[in-house]
């Protein structure tokens, strides 16, 4: 065997083997971890990375959100600290939204790996918390900094000593501060195994450094984007999307332009920011536009450095996707899910029936503080992910109750209601709520929740797509829009703070999916099968 | 003379083997029959006990594992089955856990329901997280559901109402008017077949249960009733998931509790394994042609699980298949065998599997219409299979036929000869299972260092060698018989039964009455499947699932002798807080605990295999067949490599490497630095040697 094949067969079994060390850290977080949206939405990542910077492989997580944030991260972490302030032993942190992944509740830990004196690159991980201080988790806060504590980029461990001031402030600066230290560790831990596996295999194949299999990656990833990308006719291709935001209806605009050289997302057009802490730093609004450019064109490329460079964003400053500091972020999501199908809007004009229609895109989270009527009693915090239906696809019919782009999971009634006084008394497919279409949307579904007796709910809802649904691809009928109220007929915001009142009833109704094609051109079969079902009637 | 039958009918062979009274085994492999699967076994039968001169009536005892309940799953072929749920929940096995198990696929496409919408009907019932009725049982309303049933021809109905693990009040009230009703229709309820919390996961699994219960239950009688009139008046016993046997009346009223029986066979004869040669930390490995299954075996025990995913339809992955929540012998599962098919992707990575060419048209050297390279085809290609000793004697490997394979689907796009991409494709199946092997320990908190590796199946040895020198571990073990292990471990199993229970309580305000009550309960009702078999000693094993206050994953506790008094809060978060750290390498103080499901296994007691030490030392050499050059994955080159018959490998006789050990129907590789000594049972203990440059 020559030795330009074994090198090549050696970067192939090292880069496999990176990406099965990564889901390994990623795994362990998920386990260990405190907060929900870590547990039931993946919302981690972890990541190798050059001596530059650069990222070599990440672990596939549940939240494209942390495609592109991580993966930028490292080069401001080598740049704060100082490149000649980097030794071995020394762990850092930040939960910069701007350095990070978009908000203060993430907080990302990398680990300089080295050879002897040699620091050969980084291993980097990211997990949300159950609490950053502050305001607590949602719209309120009128600027970033009411939102949380912020901790620059800086050293957590230097040299093996850990920064007790650190962890004294952090401490002092959260609601649960075992469980927020908790993880913080556990971060830290997961690159440390991250590490002692890397060197093992540097040892098993006679390495002192990544930088070969680095180039090896990025040479053939940047080629097989290339290759995937070239379906694509170049031009310019514009978009606009009006979703109900938090205060006023948010009009979303993009235009995208396709080159030899990538894809660039400029959000001009865009609405301004909002008082609300729904505005979204611009990394994070990237993270959602390469998402879904990937995973349309290109699904099976894995995320990393080369693969991540032709997708470019540009936003002026000021509008909602491009918040400045110190703007409030803390609810990023709300919005930021938007920019996937969005994006894909733009990308349709491009690819005609390959794209699918649009979906409820972002999560109704139900979120409440339950109160007991006796007031000495401490609030219950409640918090559970619920999904309405997707966009239907060229040649397959919308998911039901699913999210995307989200990777939510939703949790389950029973464990909810062990959790606290909240009872469930439906939660069921919401029928005739799809668009129809020669494939119609996903449906949507019905929730009803109620305080169990001697309490109730401070609520703070959060709920899109009421006065703007999802509009259907090429002659697909638009999704049912969504429906908040109570039991009683009384009126319920779908945003902003109210109080579902002992003895009443919540009814949410999430928004369906778009349809795609003519609806009068839907197979016979599947019209009468979904009429058997009870999905549609009659 | 008393023997006795193990038979395991698998999705392909159906496996039967005699235990003579001398404790020795006789085999035989037959093609299952689909349509009928116990007309295989009566054959299988009748073939060995006329070879080895038995009467039907010597039989003591008949042990079967069968795959029929999970292919009737898999392929819908159960009976016409309604759900009755709790109203404002008809769609709860529908909407699953709302996500998307692959987020990278704009096509995805999501597992349908086992029961559809239009035979799923809701009850006006509800009770509380505490097991409280909040909505009266609405009798009334009960009556038109079964109206419906009747009209609608169903066989079986499935019940699940929520919260009814704590309190099955209303799922009996219904099952007893239905059977008044309708006494021809069967009724599982999900408060016996599963009495665990979280409602997709319980409703999926009664579901799974009423399914493919008529079919299962006339099944067993079919068989029992066939055994009889041949003259085997002996008990029939049935292994189930969790590694242990019931009888046919509960495997009848709980088939759910037979799928995955046969691949648990094979854990428990890697456990019989371990426990001989006093390994107490082992990983067991089973490779066939289509998945490589992987387990871990820690004091002679299988690890378990309290549920699983059957029918995953996309690639393995996590969440395309259905959960069931029974208690089940934990492994994991890839798409790594003998019939998986390598290709290059879009970024010039070779892939190997999931996708298989299988038995038909099977790997390109079969010369059966399979032009796809497998697994098969480079084991081919590298001279670790030959068509002189390849066991099979109805395939005649052909080697060219592998070569132009390799050639084209992997060769071709990155320019390599066809041991280029031979070598290639093995190193990539090989990492892919060490891989999976590592995520599986870590998963359970395991450190894999210090394990041994059992390996079996026809696919394992092939690659066990090599595996252990990517995972670091400095012993495997490739035991006689591996081809039918499973249905030798199905005579090494316990009459064992594990009833399990969800019952929240904190150690800040622990509920000391609730927890003896359910781990009374949960003990009785273990002890009375166990005594349906036995009248033996049994060993009972209590088990809770704890976590930190605000997590979302449990870990296992055992309980042991613990006492539930007015310390045992205290003493149970200590022993938490010590699974924890051996588990994820520290505890956190302060924190509050609780514990979520209480699990209590009763089982007899087996006689341990008499304790062997295993013997390492390299006597004298085997004596050789032949040589023929084949691929040494650690000299990186083809290397003249000894070609040693096992059943010509004397007790204390070793083999060094580079060498294939051949038999009927595997071949057992070695690199260079390994050697092989031959134990007195036959087995293989394999480590690594010195080699001098």
């Amino acid at each position: 065997m020559t030795s330009d094949i074994r090198r090549e067969l050696d970067h192939q079994v090292m880069w496999n083997r990176l990406i099965s060390v990564l889901e390994e850290q990623a795994l362990t977080l998920v386990r260990t971890a405190f907060s929900t949206s870590v547990r039931e939405a993946g919302d981690l990542s972890a990541g190798l990375f050059d001596r530059r910077g650069r990222m070599i492989a990440q672990a596939v997580t549940g939240t494209p959100g942390h495609v592109n944030t991580m993966a930028a991260a490292l080069v401001y972490f080598i740049n704060d600290i100082g490149p000649d302030r980097i030794y071995p032993g020394d762990v850092y942190i930040t939960n910069d939204p701007w350095k990070g992944t978009g908000h203060l509740h993430d907080i990302t830990v990398a680990t300089p790996v080295f050879v002897d004196d040699d620091m050969i690159g980084f291993f980097a991980s990211t997990a949300h918390v159950v609490d950053i201080g502050g305001r607590g988790f949602g719209p309120d806060a009128r600027e970033v900094y009411e939102e949380g504590v912020c901790i620059p980029i800086m050293k957590w461990i230097e040299r093996g000593t850990l920064n007790r001031d650190l962890v004294n402030i952090v401490r002092n600066n959260v609601r649960e501060p075992d469980q927020v230290i908790g993880d913080i560790h556990g971060l830290a831990a997961s690159n440390d195994t991250g590490m002692r596996r890397l060197h093992v295999m540097l040892e098993e194949f006679g390495l002192t450094d990544l930088d070969g299999l680095a180039e090896f990656v990025f040479a053939r990833t940047h080629d097989a984007t290339m290759a995937a990308l070239v379906h694509v006719p170049n031009g310019e291709y514009h978009n606009e999307m009006v979703v109900d935001g938090y205060a006023d209806p948010v009009t979303l605009a993009v235009t995208l332009t396709v080159s030899d050289e990538g894809m660039h997302a400029d959000f001009a057009g865009t609405s301004g920011t909002s008082p609300y802490g729904v505005n979204v730093p611009i990394n994070y609004a990237h993270a959602y536009f390469t998402y879904g450019m990937l995973v349309a064109l290109a699904p099976e490329l894995p995320n990393n450095y080369a693969s991540l460079l032709p997708f470019t964003v540009s936003a002026p400053p000021g509008v909602i996707v491009n918040a400045v500091r110190p703007d409030p972020v803390a609810i990023r999501h709300v919005i930021g899910h938007f920019v996937t199908d969005l994006c894909l809007g733009a990308l349709a004009q491009a690819l005609p029936h390959r794209i699918p229609a649009e979906g409820s895109g972002a999560l109704w989270n139900f979120q409440a503080s339950a109160r007991s009527d006796d007031a000495g009693a401490p609030p219950v915090e409640l918090l559970m992910f619920n999904s309405g239906g997707t966009g239907a696809r060229p040649h397959l019919d919308g998911l039901t109750a699913t999210a995307f782009p989200s990777g939510v999971r939703t949790m389950s009634v029973e464990a909810t209601e062990q959790v606290g006084p909240i009872i469930f008394w439906r939660k069921e497919i919401r029928e005739d709520s799809a668009g129809a279409g020669r494939q119609r949307g996903g449906f949507g579904q019905v929730i009803e929740i109620a305080p169990t007796d001697g309490y109730h709910f401070e609520f703070s809802a959060m709920f899109d797509r009421c006065e703007h649904p999802a509009r259907g691809r090429e002659g697909g009928g638009p999704g049912a829009p969504g429906g908040v109220r109570l039991d009683d007929g009384s009126p319920f915001a779908s945003k902003g703070k109210q109080t579902v009142p002992a003895g009443r009833r919540l009814i949410l109704e999430l928004p369906g999916g778009g349809g795609f094609g003519d609806p009068g051109d839907r197979d016979p079969a599947a019209v009468a099968d979904d009429r058997a079902q009870g999905y549609v009637s009659a | 003379m008393t023997v006795r039958i193990g038979a395991d009918v698998g999705g392909t062979f159906t496996d039967i083997v005699l235990e003579l009274a001398d404790g020795t085994f006789e085999s035989t492999k037959l093609l299952t029959t689909h349509d009928a699967p116990e007309a295989a076994i009566l054959t299988g039968l009748d073939q060995i006990c006329r070879v080895y001169d038995v009467q039907f009536a010597d039989i003591g005892q008949i042990i079967h594992g069968t795959t029929l309940a999970t292919n009737a799953l898999i392929e819908r072929r159960g009976a016409a089955t309604a759900l009755v749920t709790t109203a404002g929940f008809r769609d709860v096995i529908e909407t699953r856990t709302e996500s998307r198990y692959e987020q990278y696929d704009l096509d995805i496409v999501l597992p349908k329901p086992l029961i559809e919408r239009k035979d799923r009907f809701v009850v006006t019932e509800r009770l509380n997280a505490r097991g409280e009725v909040v909505v009266p049982f609405d009798e009334d309303d009960a009556g038109r559901v079964i109206e419906r049933i009747d009209a609608g021809g169903y066989r079986s109905v499935a019940v699940g109402f929520l919260h009814s693990y704590q309190n099955p009040v209303h799922e009996q009230r219904f099952r007893e008017l239905l059977r008044d009703a309708l006494p021809d229709v069967t009724v599982s309820v999900s408060s016996e077949v599963s009495p665990q919390m979280r409602e997709y996961e319980r409703f999926n699994t009664v579901c799974a249960n009423a399914y493919v219960q008529p079919l299962m239950a006339s099944y067993l009688v079919r068989l029992r009733d066939e055994l009889q009139a041949r003259g085997a008046s002996c008990p029939l016993y049935l292994i189930h998931s969790g590694g242990g046997l019931m009888s046919v009346d509960s495997a009848a009223a709980f088939p759910v509790r037979l799928i995955e029986s046969g691949p648990a066979g094979g854990a428990i004869f890697a456990a019989d394994l371990a426990a001989r040669y006093g390994r107490d930390r082992v990983l067991s490995f089973d490779m066939g042609g289509t998945t490589a299954k992987i387990s871990l075996i820690e004091d002679f025990t299988p690890q378990t699980a309290k549920t699983f995913e059957v029918d995953r339809t996309a690639r393995f992955k996590k969440g395309s298949g259905m959960p069931i929540s029974i208690p089940v012998i934990e492994m994991i599962e890839i798409g790594a065998g003998g019939g998986s098919i390598a290709r290059v992707d879009t970024l010039g990575q070779i892939r190997v599997g999931p996708h298989s060419a299988g038995s038909e048209p099977g790997p390109a050297c079969y010369d059966r219409g399979g032009t796809d390279a497998t697994v098969t085809d480079a084991n081919l290609q590298l001279g670790r299979l030959h068509p002189d000793t390849f066991g099979a004697t109805d395939i005649a490997l052909n080697p060219q036929l592998a070569a132009d394979a390799l050639a084209r689907s992997v060769g071709s796009t990155l320019g390599l000869d066809p041991l280029g991409a031979a070598i290639g494709v093995g190193e990539v199946v090989d990492e892919n299972m060490a891989n999976a092997a590592r995520v599986h320990a870590v998963e359970n908190g395991k450190d894999l260092a210090g394990f041994t590796m059992i390996a079996f199946g026809g696919g394992a040895p092939l690659h066990a060698a090599r595996l252990i020198d990517k995972l670091g571990l400095d012993e495997l073990l490739v035991p006689p018989g591996a081809g039918v292990g499973s249905a030798i471990g199905f005579l090494r199993a316990p009459f064992a039964y594990e009833a399990v229970r969800s019952f929240f309580t904190s150690t800040v305000d622990f509920d000391v009455d609730g927890v003896n009550g359910v781990l009374t309960e949960l003990e009785h009702e273990a002890q009375s499947f166990v005594r349906e078999g036995t009248d033996a000693e049994v060993t009972v094993l209590r088990q809770v699932s704890m976590r930190y206050v605000g997590q979302g994953w449990e870990i296992p506790v055992r309980l042991d002798d613990l006492v539930f008094d007015d310390f045992a809060a205290e003493q149970l978060a200590a022993r938490f807080r010590k699974a924890y750290e051996e588990f994820f390498g520290r505890a956190i103080d302060d924190l509050a605990i609780e514990a979520v499901s209480w699990s209590v296994r009763v089982a007899s007691v087996t006689a341990p295999p008499e304790r062997v030490e295993l013997d390492s030392v390299a006597r004298q050499p085997a004596d050789w067949g032949t040589t023929r050059d084949a691929y040494d994955a650690v000299a990186r080159t083809t290397v003249p490599t000894a070609v040693v018959d096992r059943a010509l490998i004397a007790p204390g006789a070793y083999v060094d490497g580079p060498a294939v050990i051949v038999e009927d129907q595997t071949t057992t590789v070695l690199a260079t630095h390994h050697r092989c000594v031959a134990q007195l049972d036959g087995t293989l203990l394999i480590v690594r040697r010195e080699v001098r440059p």
